[in-house]
């Protein structure tokens, strides 16, 4: 009834080619990212920001850098985490050795950092493809963990190979407040998926996705398999590396080689198979669907007032959330998003559905 | 299709509930307790919680609280996971009527995360034995309280027995000494003082990182078989200390000859490798394993009264004990901070003066059934240790037996390394130290 686009003509080649043709989806995302930014501060409490909005969309970040990758240009990669590594690890060393630069121009470098890394990296994707080729990856995942581990000057030489950011300014704001980092942390994710929403609908976004659905097929019709890939893992790797920057500087303060072990790679590839490979908006379900749950069931008794033991409550936790994934993939294997397209369907057609 | 949204809309309700937290009553401290029930770590976390449950339970039980004060206490898995772990803080800092009187981390990882924002949110952290080394230095770490020891003191004490051992620090020339550690901040952490050790005394250091969990170690021992170390010293957690002594047993090397950290001495850590582990030595954090006095009261408030949260023959082991000192420093905190600021629950703050303040002399020990198991404790604003001593306990394949006397790490070596270390803390994070009235 209200979700119809009957009567929006398109009337110039722009209109047809806008990220969202249909108003009300327009209106809908408008709405959202304006109470981001301006009902969100107002409401929330500290938890709230600092244990589910920042993880969240600093995960996001990374998830739609990995979707890149994975979803739109079909090449696995396990060494997510390696490159959040190389992306905090670079920021931690810029803002150390060079404190006069700016915090935004320390996240962008330590991007450039990590997508150095990944283009490097990247290269065995030339010859190796599918399986073979993660295994490749997870090389580089055990590889960069090493490194932060071991090579001393990357940690300043921090006895216990432990480091920690100091104060962060912007423009001589300081940003120290959850809502602080909470705004500085959203533009930057509004930025960042716009860029990549444009970038997929592209022409190089096409030509991640011919690779793709058929790399021999999208050779034959002129798609260079060197540029698409290694752009597809720069970018990504870029996105990973800012997202591993903010991950250290904005969540943490004080990190180990141990914040970016293998578990941050797997969780960031369960966050785009859940949310949906291949799609930005699935990107964001799968971070906060990864993120959010396994709080919500730790804490899910305690509302209910059910008294039960800690440990019985992280064990249920973990089955449940084991649970949920599997549910969540049978009822739909395309992921989060797909089920929003489905909704979307649906409510296009009530409330008189034939 | 529509099936499909339907149980989607479901699980968005479910999920949908508010993230809101019940209110306390007033007269009430809250103490938020971070502890690992379940993980790779689960072994050695469950008896150091059970510790510091059952010794909230029996002051409220006993005494009716702090002064009247009800202790309220609220567990949070962390799996010994930071992120996990800062969760936690974030979840638990706010609550009761005047906030977390402080925090127990236990973890060095969850320690240095929340060093960074325990002078934010004005909430002390009880780091007791662990945690950054440097972080005694109270001028610049003002919220860290790495009570009774840090693991420079403990590597100190070590080299100090292996010296008396050997006949003094100058037979120890040309020794080799191997570092088993966790690949981690926690592993890591003694590796300046061992350092610093070595080049005054020129024997050699080999450092031999084993990574998370700590279940492969074959190739680290491996090396020690090669290269026959003439001591080597354990700096595991979990079930890396474990593995590491059956591994020792695998390659023949004498058990008699390692050195664990008072975290890799406890009954979890040898009771696996059976027999192999009699000879295996720790450091203690001053307690070692048995009951003692306090335990008359624990088994008369507490677990008479069926309010115990481990076993009663639980309650003489070496973390057990640990989680209970480590429960009456933070509660004897909050005591003293009640003499200057009232009866009443104590905000943060308030907590960290009394925790800076704290004097646990012997009569005090005594009177609080801890007489035999800690030596005084004494905290000032430059010194948040408040004490450096501990001995070596040695697994006899039943029981863990104290077989040295006293050692007190030597304060010329650690000083200049934690005003060294400190200061370039301080420089790189901006921070002022405050001046410490001279003592």
């Amino acid at each position: 009834m209200f979700y119809r686009e009957a009567g929006q003509f398109k009337t110039t080649y722009n209109a047809d080619q806008a990220i969202f043709p249909i108003s009300q989806d327009r209106w809908f995302v408008t709405a959202v990212v304006l109470f981001a930014f301006l009902g969100v501060p107002l409401l929330a409490g500290q938890y709230l920001f600092t244990e589910v909005l920042i993880p969240v969309l600093i995960l996001a970040i990374a998830a739609i850098g990995l979707n890149i990758l994975t979803g739109y240009c079909g090449q696995l990669s396990l060494g997510t985490g390696g490159f959040m590594a190389v992306g905090a690890y670079a920021a931690y060393n810029l803002a150390l050795r060079l404190p006069e630069l700016n915090i935004i121009v320390v996240f962008l470098l330590a991007g450039v950092m990590a997508m150095l890394v990944g283009l490097l990296f990247g290269l065995p994707s030339l010859r190796i493809k599918g399986f073979y080729l993660a295994v490749a990856t997870l090389a580089s995942q055990f590889f960069l963990e090493w490194a932060f581990a071991r090579v001393k000057w990357f940690t300043n030489y921090a006895p216990s190979g432990s480091v920690a950011v100091g104060k962060i300014e912007f423009f001589g704001f300081p940003i120290e407040t959850p809502m602080q980092k909470y705004l500085f942390v959203l533009t930057l994710v509004v930025v960042f998926a716009l860029v990549a929403k444009n970038l997929v609908r592209s022409r190089i976004g096409r030509m991640w996705m011919a690779t793709r659905d058929m790399d021999i097929a999208a050779e034959i019709i002129g798609i260079r398999p060197l540029t698409a890939k290694l752009s597809a893992f720069a970018i990504s790797s870029f996105y990973i590396g800012v997202a591993g920057a903010l991950w250290g500087f904005l969540r943490l303060g004080a990190w180990e080689p141990l914040a970016f072990d293998i578990n941050r790679s797997f969780q960031v590839l369960f966050m785009i198979i859940i949310g949906g490979l291949g799609s930005i908006l699935g990107s964001f379900l799968g971070a906060a669907f990864i993120v959010l749950t396994p709080i919500f069931l730790n804490q899910l008794p305690s509302w209910l007032g059910i008294p039960l033991s800690t440990a019985a409550i992280s064990h249920i936790e973990f089955m449940v959330f084991g649970a949920l994934i599997v549910f969540f993939l049978i009822i739909e294997p395309h992921g989060l998003a797909r089920l929003w397209a489905i909704g979307k369907e649906k409510l296009r057609l009530w409330p008189f559905p034939y | 299709m529509s099936r499909k949204i339907q149980v989607f809309a479901v699980a968005l309700v479910l999920g949908g509930a508010a993230f809101t937290a019940p209110a306390l009553a007033q007269n009430e401290q809250f103490i938020p307790n971070l502890v690992y029930r379940t993980g790779a770590y689960a072994p050695n976390g469950i008896p150091f919680a059970n510790g510091v449950a059952d010794y909230y339970n029996l002051v409220n039980e006993r005494d009716g609280g702090i002064n009247g004060v009800k202790i309220v206490f609220e567990e949070c898995d962390t799996g010994y996971a930071t992120d996990r772990g800062v969760e936690c803080y974030e979840r638990l800092k706010g609550k009761g009527p005047t906030g977390a009187a402080y925090v127990i981390p236990l973890s060095t990882g969850i320690t240095y995360a929340l060093t960074e924002k325990a002078p934010v949110d004005k909430i002390p952290i009880i780091s007791m034995g662990y945690g950054r080394a440097d972080s005694r230095d109270g001028s610049v770490y003002q919220w860290n309280f790495p009570m009774v020891g840090t693991y420079w003191t403990a590597a100190d004490i070590i080299l100090q027995h292996i010296a008396k051992k050997e006949g003094g620090f100058d037979k120890l020339k040309g020794k080799k000494v191997a570092l088993v550690y966790h690949d981690s901040p926690y592993g890591k952490e003694p590796i300046t003082l061992l350092q610093k050790r070595a080049s005054m005394h020129s024997f050699e250091l080999m450092l031999l990182p084993v990574t998370h969990p700590g279940v492969e170690q074959k190739a680290t021992w491996l090396q020690i078989r090669q290269n026959r170390p003439d001591y080597v010293l354990l700096w595991g957690w979990g079930v890396m200390n474990s593995t590491a002594i059956k591994e020792a047993v695998a390659v023949a090397y004498p058990r008699e000859k390692m050195y664990g950290v008072w975290w890799s001495g406890a009954e979890p850590d040898v009771r696996p490798a059976e027999d192999g582990a009699k000879g295996y030595n720790a450091a203690t954090l001053q307690h070692s394993a048995g009951q003692f006095k306090l335990h008359e009261d624990l088994k008369k408030f507490v677990y008479d009264k069926g309010k115990g949260v481990a076993k009663w023959d639980e309650t003489g082991e070496v973390l057990y004990i640990r989680g209970v000192i480590n429960a009456m420093l933070g509660v004897e905190g909050i005591r003293t901070a009640q003499e200057k600021y009232g009866k009443k629950p104590m905000t943060g703050e308030q907590v960290r003066w009394g925790l800076e303040n704290l004097n646990l002399t012997a009569a005090r020990i005594k009177q609080l059934g801890f007489e035999g198991v800690l030596q005084p404790i004494k905290l000032s604003c430059s010194d948040h240790e408040g004490a450096r001593t501990g001995r070596i306990q040695t697994w006899d394949g039943k029981n863990w037996k104290i077989t040295s006397d006293w050692y007190t790490g030597d304060d010329s070596v650690i000083g200049p390394l934690v005003k060294e270390t400190a200061a370039k803390y301080a420089a790189e994070k901006k921070i002022t130290p405050v001046t410490c009235p001279a003592s």
